[in-house]
């Protein structure tokens, strides 16, 4: 034992000092034994991505027909659990459309990354269809929406104005995951995925505790996670404001029942206006001028604040943390050392480098809190801007930014009733009644 | 009247044309994007070797259970030791493969003798959790032939890998799926 120890501390006093991973015993010549190769196992087939792109693909159009042509809440809902169990559990819910919006944001910046061609149609395929048909991506297609649906059972009506404020949320959102994927810092998107860890069956305990605190809310506040930050939710609920055949309530006339508001748990059914006093209108018209002044000052603002970003948002990089790290180290200010610090240090490269490269980083994160900032300011002002537009409805209808086409109002529509012949041909409500 | 419908059936086909354009628009920018590289076929996560440090983030940040990351062994760079700095603990009781000298927590590394003084280590995956304690052994003090790869029987395929997030060196980075592997080889640096 004492010769092996002795052995050991030999080997390590000559050997110290050498190179890592360098040839210090040479490969011995074997007189008849055969040296293995090394095997790695062999990657699972492609044509499984293929696959994905054709279920999608089927899954939104199947979704599209549900919920536009056949109204039928019931198809939607089974194949929103169906949608849930493939891409969800059974697939894992990697590569998503929501995390795709960072894939092709890095493919525009980076020009080392390829965007492979499935991000690329996982991407577009939904902002495709919604541009025709209105959210069915959301409605029976996409396993995060999916597993919220599964829990509204008690939706209570969230105030108008915290409605409209936390909206804002996913396009600031959005406006940060671009941010990280655009400087190469993070898929801060993907990363805090609260629902994933459900499917894979495990993450870390935050992220799961995270997840399970969205899906208690969602029992009370209908998709939390769609309606205040997924990011393509907020790219597609624009999309969809320019949707051709996006969801009608009732199939010929409005009886202005409100039973299809009540039956909404996602505050999508906008009431009907009434018409406005001239008074009302002049003043409307002036402050929509004011609006539309402050909407530029609002942007400028923005831009300016997010320049003064720089520094906190720049170390979320990790080579700007690690420079930062090394930075405290040799100064002394800082005791001991990291696993990150000390690899590092295994490279050979010098600090000098280092330091250049986090000093670029950072002046990137200059423009991009800038562009981020700006992008803030325009979409409080644009949200300003839209609530001050009247539009006249004479009817109860969905708003077809925030209806994820879900199949709720129809099931309570009585003209839908009396389509489906459920019930006898029903008269009109007097105004007011 | 039939003024107001025409009036209609214009607009209708402006707004149209106007998304028509728009999804040719999305469709044809992505497909620019994807077609830009050339290739655009899978990105897959796969470390460097070179930068490893065998901290053992590998096996405990991975999302699966059991991580996707394994050791792999490349023969050809092996010495071949009796005293195998990634066998055995440091100051092992003795060179045999009872447990107490292992090194590995789980017994995955197999020590068959050869000739003298010759050992040759095999591995049996499934035991392998990929926490690098015989990679960091086996680059400290031999030739650096044992490191991680990232199994992609098993990888999920993740679009932000959990690892990567966690690696303290960076050493992770996306590789095409044609060529998924970062494997030494004798003789090339790294």
């Amino acid at each position: 034992m004492r010769t092996v120890a002795r052995f050991a501390l030999i080997v390590f006093l000559l050997l110290a000092s050498a190179a890592m991973g360098a040839e210090r015993f040479p490969p011995p010549d074997f007189t008849d034994h055969k040296v293995p190769a090394t095997v790695v196992p062999a990657p699972r087939a492609e044509w499984f991505q293929d696959v994905d792109l054709a279920v999608l693909v089927l899954a939104l159009g199947l979704a599209s027909y549900l919920a536009v042509a056949r109204r039928s809440r019931r198809g939607l809902f089974l194949l929103a659990i169906a949608s849930m169990l493939w891409l969800g559990f059974w697939r894992g819910g990697c590569i998503c459309p929501v995390g795709s919006i960072q894939n092709v944001t890095l493919a525009l910046f980076d020009p080392a990354y390829a965007l492979p061609w499935t991000a690329a149609a996982i991407f577009a395929l939904p902002i495709l269809f919604t541009l025709f048909f209105g959210r069915t991506f959301c409605a029976a297609v996409c396993p995060l929406g999916a597993i919220q649906e599964l829990v509204v059972l008690h939706p209570v009506k969230v105030p108008v104005w915290l409605d409209h404020a936390l909206g804002l949320l996913a396009y600031v959102y959005l406006g940060a995951g671009v941010m990280f994927a655009a400087t190469g810092t993070a898929f801060v998107i993907c990363r805090y995925d609260p629902f994933v860890g459900f499917f894979r069956l495990g993450a870390s305990a935050n992220m799961l505790v995270l997840g399970a605190c969205f899906l208690v809310v969602g029992i009370f506040v209908g998709r939390p996670y769609c309606r205040y930050l997924c990011p393509y939710g907020a790219i597609l609920g624009l999309v969809s404001r320019c949707s051709k055949w996006a969801v009608k309530i009732p199939p010929e006339r409005c009886i202005q029942c409100r039973l299809c508001e009540d039956a909404c748990p996602y505050g999508a059914i906008r009431e009907p206006t009434a018409a406005l006093l001239p008074v009302e209108r002049s003043h409307g018209r002036r402050r929509l001028a004011a609006l539309l002044v402050l909407c530029p000052v609002l942007i400028g603002a923005g831009f300016w604040l997010g320049r003064q970003l720089e520094v906190p948002l720049a170390k979320l990089h990790p080579t700007v943390r690690l420079a930062d790290r090394i930075h405290l180290e040799q100064t002394g200010r800082i005791e001991g050392t990291v696993d990150a610090s000390d690899a590092f240090r295994n490279t050979g490269h010098s600090t000098d480098e280092l330091y250049q490269e986090a000093v670029s980083i950072s002046s990137r994160f200059r423009w991009a809190g800038g562009w981020f900032g700006a992008w803030v300011g325009l979409v409080v002002g644009a949200k300003l801007i839209h609530l001050s537009v009247r539009r006249r409805r004479s009817d109860y209808q969905p708003d077809r930014a925030a209806c994820v086409s879900c199949g709720r109002c129809f099931w309570y529509c009585p003209g839908e009733q009396a389509r489906q012949g459920w019930i006898q041909e029903i008269e009109p409500m007097a105004k007011g009644s | 009247m039939s003024d107001n419908q025409e009036k209609l059936g214009r607009r209708t086909f402006i707004v149209d044309a106007l998304r028509v354009a728009g999804a040719l628009g999305i469709g044809g920018a992505v497909t620019a994007l994807a077609a830009r590289k050339g290739h655009g076929g899978q990105m897959v996560w796969q470390l460097d070797p070179a930068k490893c440090v065998a901290c053992g983030n590998c096996a405990t940040y991975c999302v699966l259970d059991e991580s996707a990351v394994k050791c792999v062994h490349s023969f050809s760079m092996c010495g071949y030791c009796d005293l195998c700095t990634g066998y055995f603990r440091p100051s092992p009781i003795a060179l045999n493969s009872a447990a107490e000298n292992q090194l590995c927590p789980t017994g995955a590394i197999k020590r068959t003798f050869v000739e003298d003084p010759y050992f040759e280590y095999t591995f049996d995956e499934r035991l392998c959790i990929g926490c690098g304690k015989c990679v960091k052994g086996c680059n400290a003090f031999g030739n650096g032939s044992l490191y991680l790869q990232v199994q992609h029987d098993r990888c999920q395929h993740c679009n932000e890998c959990a690892i990567a997030v966690a690696c303290p060196s960076q050493a992770y980075s996306r590789v095409p799926a044609a060529d998924p592997y970062l494997l030494k080889v004798r003789g090339q640096p790294g």
